[in-house]
């Protein structure tokens, strides 16, 4: 079973393609880190894959109506968006609206989900506070709640672990590790390679617009990649606790 | 949710009162017990007459125009996720009173007595084929907004350019005073004209409030959610257009109850722009109705205008929410 295909999906601005003829496959219990510089494309890949913007090739997202890829898929975008002075409850209710929740009254599903939702987060003291007047950090949590409350089997998360703490990043990831057992998948555009390298099981690198590597995060984090699509060096280890690495230099400057 | 029932129950029962409190309320002193029998058993008397044709239709009008400000204002704040905004934001409030004046001025209101909500409710159909035309199905809010402005613009020069080629005072007078917003002398020929559109209205802003509450994590998010963003932004624009409109045909413009009533309830139902839209409806037509109780006490004999006295209390409202929302960094 597969949650997700693309095929040569491509996305314009202009005349420019700035995802050009990307081909991937997700299937169950995968957390897939999509890594590349900025402008690589990560973002725009991630909405044309939902169909959020006009694109070329298939996607098998984009050909689900609103309301079935609604409960199909969960999009977290970077962009941390609260309009109203809404209670955090209220805020990541909203995850339940795909299953009904604000046209009947929420359902004991709704309730479970949306504690499970919190909990997993460890927001459950911030229930009753407004979601606006937290922390940013705190904000994301609750916006990564309010995407966990969806319960679909595939999520992508555009960086989500930008601006946490390191506690809360780790447990962000581990949220991600728990989904991928339970057999949901989740796409997550990470900047920071430690992270993608120790807690992701595939890595999907992408520069201007193309996927240049999908595999293993050992293979994908080759030195010659760093080099050519970041422009790093990195130090590097086999640990028993996995891959780690540190990026340490820029790859034209002498070590 | 309980407390958004009580908080609605409460709004109820608010319009209620004051709906019976606009009946009793006028220049002539009658007793409120004689009123009511007058106005449910009526007989062929001048009471009856009072209280069926002049005091019924105000109070009515007032409910409706007060619910259509205050829904419109709270659609379009939730729309643009803004306090700020409010319903006169895409011209249609300018190009209503455009239409109106036309009418007052070529003479037609004095041809028939319809001729002048009907032409305000034509500049506002004019208005939303323009803000269409300009704004294209799928622009942005600022496109949106920026469309409205021109439009508002534009109307306000016409209506400018009509009053000072006017030959005759007194229809510039009339205009001028029209434009004050009232619910003075209109009759039920109004409430008749305005009930489909207001229920018309109504039916296409309700169901948003789903919508408009996705709203609340940003516009890619919404639509991730199932939300059809295209389908709600024309809906909200032909509900909005209907329902203002109409207000703005059979009272002329009274600003401010679609900018001052979600603000102030916004707190009450948790600032979730969805609850917002029923209860800013039931608050609205309380405000109104209130504000057209409040004309005819304060200088009874003097013709005091509605849409002044909204004004005046709104406009130091508005300026302590402006105050706020800058305390508050946003």
């Amino acid at each position: 079973m597969m949650l997700l295909a693309l095929e040569d999906l491509t996305v314009l601005r202009g005349e420019v393609p700035v995802v050009d003829t990307v081909s991937l496959s997700i299937v169950p219990g995968e957390v897939v880190g999509l890594i590349g510089p900025n402008g690589a494309g990560k973002t725009t890949l991630m909405r044309g894959a939902l169909g959020l913007l006009p694109h070329r090739g298939r996607s098998t997202l984009s050909a689900l109506t609103p309301g079935e890829r609604a409960r199909f898929v969960t999009w977290l975008p970077q962009s941390r968006e609260i309009a109203w002075p809404v209670s955090v409850e209220t805020l990541v209710t909203l995850g339940r609206v795909p299953y009904g929740a604000g046209r009947t009254a929420l359902s004991a599903e709704d309730a479970r989900a949306v504690s499970a939702a919190l909990d997993q987060m460890d927001l459950e003291v911030f229930r009753q506070r407004i979601a606006t007047r937290l922390s940013g950090g705190e904000q994301a949590r609750v916006l990564l709640a309010r995407a966990l409350a969806q319960e679909t089997p595939l999520l992508l998360a555009d960086e989500p672990v930008a601006g946490l703490d390191p506690a809360h990043q780790i447990t962000t990831m581990e949220v991600f590790r728990r989904l991928a057992y339970d057999g949901r998948s989740v796409v997550v555009s990470l900047h920071d390679l430690g992270l993608a390298a120790r807690f992701c099981t595939r890595l999907v690198m992408m520069d201007k617009g193309r996927l240049v590597a999908d595999g293993m995060p050992g293979e994908v984090l080759s030195p010659e990649r760093l080099a050519s699509v970041f422009g790093i060096t990195a130090w590097r280890a086999d640990t028993p606790e996995g891959l780690v690495i540190q990026p340490t230099a820029l790859s034209g400057s002498a070590p | 949710m309980t407390r958004y029932l009580w908080l609605m129950i409460g709004l109820t029962a608010g319009v209620a009162l004051l709906f019976v409190a606009s009946l009793l309320v006028g220049p002539a002193k009658i007793s409120p017990l004689v009123s009511l029998s007058a106005l449910i058993w009526g007989d062929s008397g001048p009471l009856t007459l009072v209280m069926r044709e002049i005091r019924l239709p105000r109070a009515l009008l007032g409910i409706m125009v007060g619910a259509s400000l205050g829904l419109c204002g709270a659609a379009m704040q939730g729309y643009l996720r803004n306090p700020l905004a409010e319903p006169g934001l895409i011209g249609v409030s300018g190009s209503a009173a455009l239409g109106a004046v036309i009418a007052i001025q070529t003479g037609l209101t004095a041809a028939f007595a319809l001729a002048l909500p009907l032409a305000a409710l034509a500049g506002a159909a004019v208005s939303v084929v323009l803000l269409f035309a300009l704004a294209g199905p799928r622009g942005g809010s600022l496109t949106l907004i920026l469309a409205g402005i021109a439009i508002s613009a534009l109307a306000g020069a016409f209506t400018a350019l009509v009053l000072s080629l006017s030959p005759n005072p007194f229809a510039a007078t009339e205009i001028v005073f029209w434009m004050m917003g009232s619910l003075a002398d209109r009759s039920f020929l109004h409430v008749t004209l305005a009930l489909p559109f207001i229920l018309l209205g109504l039916a296409l802003l309700l169901p948003l409030a789903r919508g408009l509450d996705t709203l609340t994590l940003g516009e890619d998010a919404a639509a991730a959610l199932g939300t059809h963003l295209l389908r709600l932004r024309l809906t909200l624009i032909s509900g909005v257009a209907v329902m203002v409109g109409t207000a703005t045909a059979v009272a002329g413009a009274v600003g401010f109850v679609g900018l001052v009533v979600p603000h102030l309830l916004r707190s009450a139902v948790g600032a979730r722009p969805g609850k917002l839209l029923a209860a800013s409806a039931l608050g609205g037509a309380a405000m109104v109705l209130a504000a057209d109780i409040a004309v005819r006490l304060i200088l009874p004999g003097r013709d005091l205008k509605l849409g002044v006295l909204t004004a005046i209390v709104g406009a130091p409202l508005f300026l302590h929410l402006v105050y706020r929302t800058r305390r508050d960094g946003g």
